[in-house]
């Protein structure tokens, strides 16, 4: 019988594991991205299981919104990707360091 | 094993291999591949949560829009991968072990002590006739009718704010300008030089 730690206890895996991938892609900003991404769903995993075991459909209200919003980021982050690359013609994390004074 | 309890176990491990897949492939493609396999993944455990909106959604919305977008950029961008590699076995060690802290944390808190049967009890199975799609739009539009538009919003701005970032103000077409021709006087082009005949 699946209970609800079940599908916490995948969340949070999830969400270690997008952790660990921003620490060993940490000059990767694609990768990053993708990793905030997993973070995400790891989130909205924990509110659908949330919202399955209580009975309440406002749990999926909200991952609709963190969709939208995740959606949204992802728009604005590939954007300022693709400007970045065509300045630097590079997406290494450690080159954009001219506002580090 | 209840038929549930396959579902849950071959989709999961579908989910943590595709994510343990994405952060350590070299290609971004295949990255990006693999994170497509994990939202098909946890579509289908959303489906078995009874949330059969938000798993098509996920699909339609994730896989058909964002990660087309994501391979677009990847493969448009030209990387240079081994400069982008070069920490990646030095802090693999600290990213285990921050890893494992967190999950062990984690799994401390939402274990089967805190969230098992016992506690939370098995969720009431839906009703045949039951819509998902039709009660979320139920609230979607009665309760949450305020922050539905501020998404909306949200969305227009996050178009707004990607079309000009990324919008190229030079020209691209060769034709000439009328008004540079016509201002062009003559010492722009010619330079008579005086010199002696050698």
């Amino acid at each position: 019988m699946l209970s609800l730690a079940h599908f916490l206890l995948l969340g949070a895996a999830l969400f270690c594991l997008s952790v660990a991938g921003i620490f060993i892609n940490r000059k990767n900003v694609i990768v990053l991205l993708m990793c905030i991404e997993l973070m995400l769903l790891a989130v909205n995993m924990n509110f659908i299981a949330f919202s399955h075991f209580n009975g309440d459909i406002a749990g999926q209200v909200f991952v609709f919104f963190i969709l939208t919003v995740a959606a949204a980021e992802a728009a604005i982050g590939l954007a300022i990707l693709v400007v970045l690359f065509r300045n630097r013609n590079s997406i290494n994390v450690e080159d954009l360091d001219s506002m580090s004074g | 094993m209840s038929v549930e309890a396959v579902v849950f176990y071959f989709f999961a491990t579908a989910l943590v291999f595709a994510a343990s897949m994405v952060i350590t492939v070299r290609n971004p493609v295949h990255a990006a591949l693999f994170l497509i396999m994990a939202f098909f993944a946890s579509s289908g455990l959303w489906l078995l949560l009874e949330a059969e909106f938000l798993a098509i959604t996920l699909v339609l919305v994730y896989v058909g829009a964002v990660m087309v977008l994501f391979l677009f950029v990847v493969m448009m961008l030209d990387i240079n991968l081994t400069v982008l590699r070069e920490g990646f076995a030095r802090y693999l060690p600290v990213a285990f072990v921050v890893a494992i802290l967190m999950m062990v944390s984690l799994g401390l808190i939402v274990g089967k002590e805190n969230f098992g049967l016992q506690t939370v009890g098995p969720a009431e199975k839906a009703s045949a006739s039951y819509s998902n799609t039709e009660a979320l739009g139920q609230v979607l539009y009665t309760d949450y009718v305020f922050p539905f538009e501020v998404a909306a919003v949200i969305l227009l701005v996050a178009i707004v704010a990607a079309i000009a970032l990324t919008l190229r103000p030079t020209r691209q077409t060769k034709a000439p300008i009328p008004e540079k021709q016509v201002a062009v006087r003559r010492q722009d082009r010619v330079r008579i030089v005086k010199m002696d005949s050698e």
